[in-house]
């Protein structure tokens, strides 16, 4: 049962690629795969923040005016997210920008405090959240090293192709944002009928 | 001069869907009819205009006076969903014909992250309170432009024959992708 509560946000309810959720960040911060780890993982930890908080408030706070108190508590470890890495990785920092405070509205934290955490125990909740997190965390490093191995020739700053290689300013745009998710979306649909159609 | 350059930059060059990916939810939910696209541009417009003009007083007179920075995000997007549950309230009262247009769309507007984006690029981007006002108005236009287009085109691609894994969201990217081409055409008028 509980992990199934993990393991549901890695494939079969994955944050980008199946709910179409918190995809401002997502393309936009997907030029380098580095990027993307640290965007995943301030979600990841403003994710399980609130989850922790939320599920163990979920008696206290009255349904009415559950939404505002949420979005208090998330906007509260976004904060903390922001000065973190400001202190710690102050280059991303500074390259991720507003997206950082952007995580506030990141459709999949208020969307797992309204489906998840707001009904369960916080060992669940917990589970849910790293679950969901670490979806959230590969998707955009796929895409992020998609990118940039096309982009950059390089993954994670690693060199992966010489300086023969054209780089195609292309997948260092928006389009490439773009076009690259809307085809790994398209590749994981081919992906979940071969399995469908094998069982 | 310098209000027409924001004007523009914030509608054509920076365009907030397609070089800031900021609103990229209601971007893929609601751009399906025309005349929907439409409505829901015309209420970002409107709550954008008022919240960017809300958020900067709060941001003058009240963070900086006060010195009280780190509260920045959390009374932000306090007085963005607080002012869009305002508006809705007045609206559905005072005026039910524009709330039958455009009010079911309020509520969803909330999480928008183009209207906290907006109210965060103009404290970075230091704007007076007039600059905010134009720079409000250029990005909501901007944003009903791409809600509009895409719109258009969605309506069309109803009718042809997309190959089954790209139904759905994966085209509508790939061809927000193509317009995001376009719009980057727009960069040599700077």
């Amino acid at each position: 049962m509980t992990l199934k509560d993990f393991l549901n946000g890695f494939w079969r309810q994955n944050p980008i690629f199946r709910l179409i959720l918190g995809m401002c960040p997502t393309l936009a911060v997907t030029n380098m795969a580095i990027n993307g780890l640290v965007m995943g993982l301030a979600t990841l930890f403003v994710l399980l923040g609130s989850s922790i908080i939320v599920s163990s408030i979920r008696k206290l706070v009255p349904s009415k005016i559950r939404i505002p108190v949420f979005i208090v508590i998330i906007a509260t470890f976004v904060t903390i997210a922001d000065y973190v890495l400001a202190a710690f990785v102050p280059a991303i920092h500074k390259v991720l920008g507003i997206y950082v405070p952007l995580i506030v509205v990141n459709c999949i934290i208020l969307g797992r405090m309204e489906a998840f955490a707001k009904n369960n125990p916080i060992s669940n909740s917990i589970l849910d959240a790293l679950g969901m997190g670490i979806g959230f965390t590969w998707g955009l490093i796929l895409l992020g090293s998609t990118r940039e191995i096309i982009g950059f020739g390089t993954l994670f700053g690693f060199t992966i192709f010489g300086s023969w290689y054209p780089q195609l300013l292309i997948m260092k745009l928006p389009t490439g944002a773009f076009i690259t998710l809307g085809l790994l979306i398209a590749l994981m649909n081919v992906i979940r009928k071969r399995k469908s159609t094998l069982a | 001069m310098n209000l027409i350059s924001i004007f523009i930059a914030a509608a054509f060059v920076n365009n907030f869907v397609f070089y800031r990916f900021l609103g990229i939810c209601p971007f893929l939910g609601i751009s399906k009819k025309l005349k929907s696209a439409l409505s829901m541009g015309l209420a970002v417009t409107f709550v954008m205009v008022i919240s960017a003009i809300a958020t900067f007083l709060i941001q003058t007179y009240f963070l900086e006076r006060y010195g009280l920075p780190f509260l920045k995000y959390v009374s932000f997007i306090l007085v963005i969903a607080s002012l869009v549950q305002l508006i809705e309230m007045y609206m559905k009262k005072q005026h039910p014909n524009m709330y039958k247009i455009f009010g079911i769309y309020l509520p969803l507007i909330t999480t928008n992250c183009a209207i906290l984006g907006l109210a965060l690029l103009n404290s970075l981007l230091g704007y007076s309170i007039i600059q905010t006002f134009v720079f409000a108005i250029g990005a909501g236009f901007g944003f009903t432009l791409a809600l509009t287009i895409m719109a258009g085109i969605r309506e069309r691609l109803e009718y042809s024959n997309v190959p089954e894994p790209l139904r759905g969201i994966p085209i509508s990217l790939i061809v927000a992708g193509l317009l995001a081409l376009a719009f980057g055409g727009f960069s040599g008028i700077m």
